[in-house]
């Protein structure tokens, strides 16, 4: 994987059909992603963000163009393949959190590792992980429901970060989250990419957009 | 084993939604009930027919024939008495060869035992005959020179008749010399509840109709045939039937109410897998956005189809024991209520639907329950796999 971006994309266009006709999400987009940066996304609503993260993280395909994860062309792959994909290489953030509220937060955390690699080790690693994102041990057997919205945040990272991928997605990390909850958050994924993970977010507010060392903004679609 | 999250989410769903599972469930339970207890009913009442019609599986009854037969029970020429003459029961002993012949005349007389009185069927058989068809459970056969009769064992039992007892009989005082041994309803005598006398009785009636005891059951059709031969030569004089047709017709009978009973059995549990899949629908609804989640983050299609077939199949597991637990229960006593009914005059001891039986439909409506559940579970789960994990993700 050495030398080779994380993420490629070669004049990638997605074009959604719409009764009213058809609409660019995005345009000729290329753009390269290297190892261990730490990006921002930014533009106005319906500009392509959403569109441009959600190829990112191989759950859509371009209608043109090419996209590489690590080297490998996505375009051709069956559904299961861009699925083991995100499992093993991908983690993600929302801003919903979208922990599964009939799951612990542990067991959150353990279900992306069950699904990749079985049981044996999934407790052990799930441990360490919400040890990593500083979520007290005695949250561990509690529902989402039960935890606050910046202690979700956190159990949702450790799951994003469960696989040990290269790569983390956000979407508006903070958009639910205080100020002050919402820096904490953000403290820990710099931490993250400072332990070398790629951090690539969408968000619209520059202050969290600081956080990044590149921010990348995208209007109607296109790169500016 | 990797599912066993999935089918650890599976039942917590199940558990979180108690009300709307146990509604399901019941519908479940309902089908496979009504597919098992009619079943093992249908089964009793043929097993309960059947084990008379057996008993006389050896038995042609020669009967007049009935020159009316309008389909009209209550059609008035039908009680026309007719007999079949001494020359006609000559004729049926020289067909029937080495096979017994037994001419009855039935009637009926009024009986008095105490403050109680009314008409019972009287069978007027030849004193050799009588043991020939009747055992006796106490006393002994009436004798043409004794004015004594025998009563049915079921008879004695109501009128608390002993060997010995004095009765009314025919505006006389007879005594009661044997009682018979439960017989049960064959096609040829009921004499459950009937008196029986000698034909001496009865001077120069002639039989109502003939039973031929027939040694070796493969010979049936032939005697049939040669009694048939013999005094319907020129004309239709007597009607012959032979116990297997009778017992053909029962079995046809009994197959066809055990087929619609387990047909009723089979609609409740399209109800109930019809319930089922809407319980799931919604269940797939509810949680698209926990899907487009999973999808997301690494659940292949496959899982979580796996994830909702477990949510149905647990539903139909569970539903279906509750549902055999209750058809045991419900089967044994609809056979007891069967038997009670039927068994009174119709089977000794009131044979039931063996064990084996109800234990094999109770399995036939568990596993239909089951893959009602399963069949009803396929769809919602086959559309929650093939949720796209974008617009899953966005769903309100």
């Amino acid at each position: 994987m050495s030398g080779e971006p994380i993420l490629r994309f070669e004049d990638v266009s997605k074009v959604y059909s719409l009764p009213a006709g058809d609409v660019v999400a995005l345009d000729h987009v290329s753009l390269t992603v290297e190892p261990g940066e730490f990006i921002a996304v930014m533009g106005p609503s319906g500009s392509g963000k959403s569109t441009l993260l959600n190829m990112m993280g191989c759950l859509d395909v371009p209608t043109t163009g090419k996209i590489y994860l690590s080297g490998q062309e996505i375009s051709g792959m069956s559904d299961d393949d861009l699925t083991r994909l995100r499992r093993d290489h991908i983690g993600f953030v929302f801003q919903q959190f979208n922990l599964i509220p009939l799951l612990s937060a542990l067991e959150n955390v353990e279900f992306p590792i069950v699904l990749a690699r079985g049981r044996e080790e999934s407790r052990q690693r799930a441990t360490e992980v919400l040890a990593a994102v500083h979520l007290d041990d005695a949250l561990f057997s509690h529902r989402p429901g039960e935890l606050s919205g910046g202690e979700q945040q956190r159990v949702a990272i450790a799951r994003a970060l469960a696989n040990d991928p290269d790569l983390i997605l956000c979407d508006e990390p903070t958009g639910n989250l205080d100020t002050k909850t919402g820096t904490a958050i953000m403290d820990l994924l710099a931490a993250e990419n400072r332990r070398g993970k790629t951090v690539v977010m969408v968000t619209h507010d520059p202050r969290i957009a600081a956080y990044a060392r590149r921010t990348i903004r995208i209007v109607d679609g296109r790169l500016v | 084993m990797r599912d066993r999250i999935l089918v650890n989410l599976a039942v917590r769903n199940l558990r979180r939604h108690t009300v709307r599972s146990v509604l399901a469930m019941i519908g479940i339970v309902i089908g496979v009930l009504a597919i098992a207890s009619l079943g093992i009913l249908g089964a009793s009442l043929s097993a309960l027919v059947g084990g008379l019609v057996s008993d006389v599986s050896d038995t042609i009854l020669v009967t007049p024939h009935v020159a009316v037969s309008s389909g009209d029970p209550f059609d008035p020429r039908n009680i026309l008495a007719s007999r079949i003459s001494d020359r006609d029961v000559a004729l049926i002993e020289k067909a029937a060869g080495p096979n017994r012949v037994i001419p009855m005349f039935r009637t009926a007389e009024r009986l008095v035992v105490g403050d109680t009185s009314g008409y019972v069927t009287v069978y007027a058989l030849h004193p050799d005959d009588i043991p020939f068809l009747l055992d006796a459970e106490a006393g002994r056969y009436p004798a043409s020179a004794s004015p004594g009769v025998m009563v049915g064992s079921l008879l004695a039992e109501d009128l608390d008749l002993s060997v010995g007892s004095r009765i009314g009989f025919a505006n006389e005082s007879v005594r009661v010399t044997g009682i018979a041994a439960e017989r049960g309803m064959g096609i040829d005598i009921n004499p459950d509840y009937a008196v029986i006398v000698t034909d001496a009785r009865y001077p120069g009636e002639d039989p109502g109709m003939v039973v031929v005891k027939v040694g070796d059951p493969a010979d049936i059709g032939e005697v049939k045939a040669a009694i048939d031969a013999q005094v319907n030569r020129r004309k239709e004089k007597v009607d012959v039937l032979d116990s297997r047709e009778v017992l053909e017709l029962y079995y046809e009978t009994m197959d066809a109410i055990s087929l619609f009973l387990l047909g009723i059995g089979a609609v409740s549990l399209f109800v109930a897998s019809v319930s089922i899949l809407n319980v799931m629908v919604i269940s797939v609804t509810e949680r698209t956005r926990e899907i487009g989640l999973m999808r997301s983050i690494g659940a292949e299609r496959r899982r979580v189809l796996v994830m909702f077939l477990f949510e149905a199949l647990v539903l139909g597991v569970l539903g279906s024991i509750a549902g055999g637990v209750l058809s045991a229960l419900v089967g044994y006593y609809a056979s007891a209520a069967a038997s009670g009914l039927l068994g009174g005059f119709v089977a000794p001891g009131g044979a039931a639907a063996t064990g084996p039986a109800v234990a094999g439909y109770i399995a036939f409506g568990m596993v239909f329950g089951i893959a009602a559940s399963l069949v009803a579970g396929l769809y919602p789960a086959w559309k929650a796999a093939q949720l796209n994990p974008i617009e899953a993700l966005r769903y309100e």
